[in-house]
């Protein structure tokens, strides 16, 4: 158990944005929204999974929706509280601890503002390792574990709760749920006890993220290799370097997909997040593989959206968490779900 | 004719200029005094080749005074932000994220009140005058007389934003009224900061405007006046009072876009070497390539469209060391006629090792005639292989740019640099920055999110350009010749219906024969 201040989400939305690889949001304003809680809540306990009491009654909260209108409608600061209390209302029991169920810019801090606002200790694990598009594409999915009861608040005081047959049905609902409250509502869901974290969590996220954002940020300042930290810290290997030459965007299905070219015959491939790397034409890592790509020089984490003509980046493949490599897991977010035809093979192997 | 001028902090450049040729330069010290600096600038014009006033058909001129005045928390006016969001929003009140000393200075009032819209153009809560008219006595009680209004989404719908100044200045006659969605771009936060630093500097910006038309009227010049806007374009004297913020960074693009003109060239990249920094831009269609990321201003968070610009620590000055040679950072700035070797001094710097390799001709040479000749190669193959560095990491293609080189330090810019074109050395390249702003022209830009839906994308792309040529002649572009400059388009993720977000730009030949005030 340690205590997190303001001071140190800096690091954690950085480490958290890397670890996104390029999806799950802007870190600024999931920054400043922890920040602000904490100055106002205290310190955020943070806590160890083997420090769960058995019978915790766990939490994980997020935001859902659109990037893009997460940084123009900013949140009210009351849906977090309105979120938990209507969960509480149909669960008939109170939250003792919060979760994080992503690794990324936006939903690595949240579940911080949630633990300031409340005053509940937060876990100190994620439910990927990494970000995915869709609200079923997480460890307690494979686990068993039901997206829902799940609920959703807006700003103006709305709350809805769904339950719903399986967990691909309440990423419909509380998708379009969600584009109806403006494209952007507070969530939780997927509620734990205490004894199931450590089949449905990824351990250690948080400190995690933690670290990763202060050896960049430490390497900077001392002018050593931002990239060479983040790969040491991370246990990846750099897959490529090289300019964006170009990026070609299309809106499919609501979800934005794209290809870039680097210059030494580089490619990267996303939807939302980065899916696959290649070079020559060859594939060097695929999804579910964490593919991260971090602006050349400053170490920083490129979001897909902010990936642009001219940019120098490194790119990192980080082998995922062992659970997504089981044939389960491959179903749930392997190549094929995301329209792709190649074998997954793991990172470290090609 | 017309006159470009650019005041920087210390130095005020000027050049007279009759369609492409340059008939006259001067440099002049910068004044406390505004009005005197300028008249001084123009009278040394005139005093290198004489001409009367009327034959002078513009004058424009770029100022740093803005930035300064943001940079220095100086001159700023009580200005209060008002937002338009409630019931959203709430959790990131306007001015969050601002150093506290700029937050003081202008008096950190903000106000939350009831509007907004959602990405798809519904409200998220009706526009409530009563609470306005509130807002508004509150002013009036408090004798604030400026004010930043931000809604959220107002580059969709800029509605309410529009109709909170009619309340507001129905209320409050004679209010200074900033309106985001006329300053700055999605994302609310940073737009509004924009916003907010325009609005408190709209006193400044009358005191401003009125030094430099008292300077034109002082030397009889009755020409319309111009400012220099960050991206290259002018804006007219009247909507500078109003939109000084758009003066921010002016200086950087005006010199990289009066190198290229010197130069000839319209896509190239230019460096730009002082006596600490070497400053590198890149020019595309004969405009600064802007910076995608968001730009702090005195520590404020923006989305101004700022030239991308990448500094490295090498200039004229800077420290050279041996053992394994370095240059720069450290630099002896402004003393390098004291303190470098060719000027008697006892520091090796750059520029005693350009003269030691015979490539530059300043002060003595004798004085550098017994350094090392390792020393000197090893010295100016890092100058050289760092500018290399730089100007490759701001290509944005494969292909080899021409590199203009400019500056009092641009000597140190080597001849060959790979994966580089020819390297141009124009005359002239002290005044570059007073040539950018004489051959600015005006521009006019779009930047909205539109819903795929009715409309195929290419109707929304030749609406946007529509919009953006129709600025632009607002602005005073000749008609005929306004073109589109830039045209970006992104699609937004989650958001359903195919919506994209859309940026365009056209530009064109500012029209001499109208005056537009």
């Amino acid at each position: 158990m340690r205590k997190i201040a303001a001071a140190q989400i800096a690091d954690i939305a950085r480490g958290a944005a890397i670890l996104g690889t390029g999806g799950g949001g802007d870190p600024y304003i999931g920054r400043l929204l922890a920040e602000r809680a904490i100055a106002a809540g205290g310190p955020v306990t943070l806590v160890e999974i083997d420090e769960v009491p058995a019978d915790a009654v766990v939490v994980p909260v997020a935001m859902m929706g659109a990037p893009t209108v997460m940084v123009e409608k900013l949140p009210t600061g009351t849906e977090i509280a309105a979120v938990l209390a209507a969960l509480e209302g149909v669960l008939g029991r109170r939250p003792t601890h919060i979760a994080c169920i992503e690794a990324g810019g936006v939903n690595s801090t949240i579940p911080f503002a949630a633990a300031a606002v409340t005053g509940l200790p937060l876990v100190d694990a994620d439910g990927m390792g990494r970000a995915f598009p869709e609200l079923q594409m997480v460890l307690p999915t494979l686990a068993g574990i039901s997206t829902t009861p799940l609920a959703l608040a807006d700003e103006k005081g709305n709350t809805a709760v769904l339950h719903t047959v399986d967990n691909h049905w309440a990423e419909r609902l509380a998708r379009s749920a969600t584009v109806e409250m403006g494209c952007s509502a507070t969530t939780a869901q997927y509620v734990l006890r205490g004894d199931q974290l450590a089949g449905a969590l990824v351990a250690g996220t948080l400190t995690r993220a933690e670290r990763l954002g202060a050896v960049v940020a430490r390497a900077r300042a001392a002018h050593d290799d931002p990239v060479a930290a983040a790969m040491a810290e991370l246990g990846g290997r750099l897959l490529l370097t090289g300019k964006v030459t170009d990026v070609s965007r299309r809106t499919t299905a609501g979800f934005a997909r794209g290809t870039a070219a680097l210059t030494d015959g580089g490619g990267l491939e996303f939807q939302n997040e980065h899916l696959v790397a290649t070079v020559d034409g060859k594939i060097v890592a695929s999804v579910p593989d964490l593919i991260c790509v971090l602006e050349a020089d400053s170490g920083e984490p490129i979001t897909t959206e902010a990936l642009r003509y001219g940019l120098r980046v490194a790119v990192i493949g980080v082998p995922c968490d062992p659970r997504w490599r089981t044939p389960e897991g491959l179903a749930l977010v392997g190549p094929g779900y995301f329209g792709y035809d190649h074998e997954y093979q793991p990172v470290e192997s090609m | 004719m017309r006159i470009g001028i650019d005041v920087g902090g210390t130095n005020t450049d000027a050049v007279l200029m009759d369609g492409n040729a340059v008939l006259a330069e001067v440099k002049t010290a910068t004044t406390g005094d505004v009005t005197s600096g300028v008249v001084a600038a123009i009278s040394g014009l005139a005093a290198a080749r004489s001409f009367e006033p009327g034959q002078v058909r513009a004058v424009m001129i770029g100022t740093t005074h803005f930035t300064n005045a943001i940079v220095e928390a100086r001159r700023l006016a009580p200005t209060a932000a008002i937002r338009l969001a409630l019931p959203a929003t709430r959790a990131l009140p306007p001015m969050v994220d601002w150093p506290e000393r700029l937050v003081e200075a202008l008096g950190g009032h903000v106000y939350l009140c009831h509007g907004g819209h959602e990405f798809d153009g519904r409200a998220i809560a009706p526009l409530d005058e009563g609470e306005l008219r509130r807002v508004a006595s509150d002013l009036a009680a408090k004798g604030i007389g400026t004010v930043a209004i931000s809604s959220v989404f107002s580059p969709v719908n800029a509605e309410y934003e529009q109709r909170a100044a009619d309340i507001l200045s129905a209320e409050l006659p004679g209010l200074h009224v900033s309106l985001s969605h006329q300053i700055g771009r999605i994302g609310l936060l940073e737009r509004e900061n924009a916003t907010i630093v325009n609005a408190c500097l709209r006193g400044l910006a009358e005191q401003i405007a009125d030094a430099f038309g008292t300077a034109l009227a002082t030397v009889g010049i009755t020409a319309p006046l111009y400012l220099s806007q960050n991206d290259g374009t002018l804006m007219d004297v009247e909507y500078a009072r109003h939109y000084p913020v758009a003066t921010f960074a002016s200086g950087p693009t005006n010199s990289m876009r009066g190198a290229a003109f010197l130069s000839g060239l319209s896509d190239c990249a230019v460096i730009d070497v002082g006596g600490t920094t070497s400053d590198v831009g890149v020019l595309a269609r004969g405009f600064p390539r802007e910076a995608t990321t968001e730009v702090d201003i005195g520590g404020v968070r923006s989305n101004f469209r700022m030239p991308d610009v990448l500094s490295i620590g090498i200039g004229g000055g800077s420290l050279v060391t041996g053992g394994p040679v370095t240059v720069g950072p450290e630099s002896v700035g402004y003393e390098l006629t004291s303190r470098a070797l060719v000027f008697g001094g006892d520091t090796l710097t750059a520029t005693d090792l350009a003269v030691a390799a015979g490539i530059a001709a300043i002060g003595d040479a004798a004085a550098v005639a017994d350094l090392p000749r390792r020393l000197v190669r090893d010295g100016l193959s890092v100058i050289a292989d760092r500018m290399a560095g730089v100007l490759d990491r701001m290509r944005t293609s494969p292909e080899p740019l021409p590199v203009v080189a400019v500056g009092g330090g641009s000597i140190l810019v080597p001849d060959e640099i790979p994966g580089t074109l020819a390297v141009h050395r124009p005359a002239h390249f002290a005044v570059a920055n007073a040539i950018g702003a004489a051959i600015a022209q005006v521009g006019g830009e779009v930047d909205r999110i539109f819903a795929l839906g009715a409309q195929t994308r290419e109707q929304v792309l030749e609406q946007a350009k529509a919009e953006a040529v129709d600025r632009a002649v607002a602005a005073g572009a000749k008609p005929q010749d306004v073109r589109i400059v830039e045209v970006d388009e992104v699609p937004i993720s989650y958001l359903p219906g195919n919506a994209v977000r859309v940026r365009v730009k056209a530009v064109g030949e500012l029209q001499l024969d109208t005056a537009h005030a």
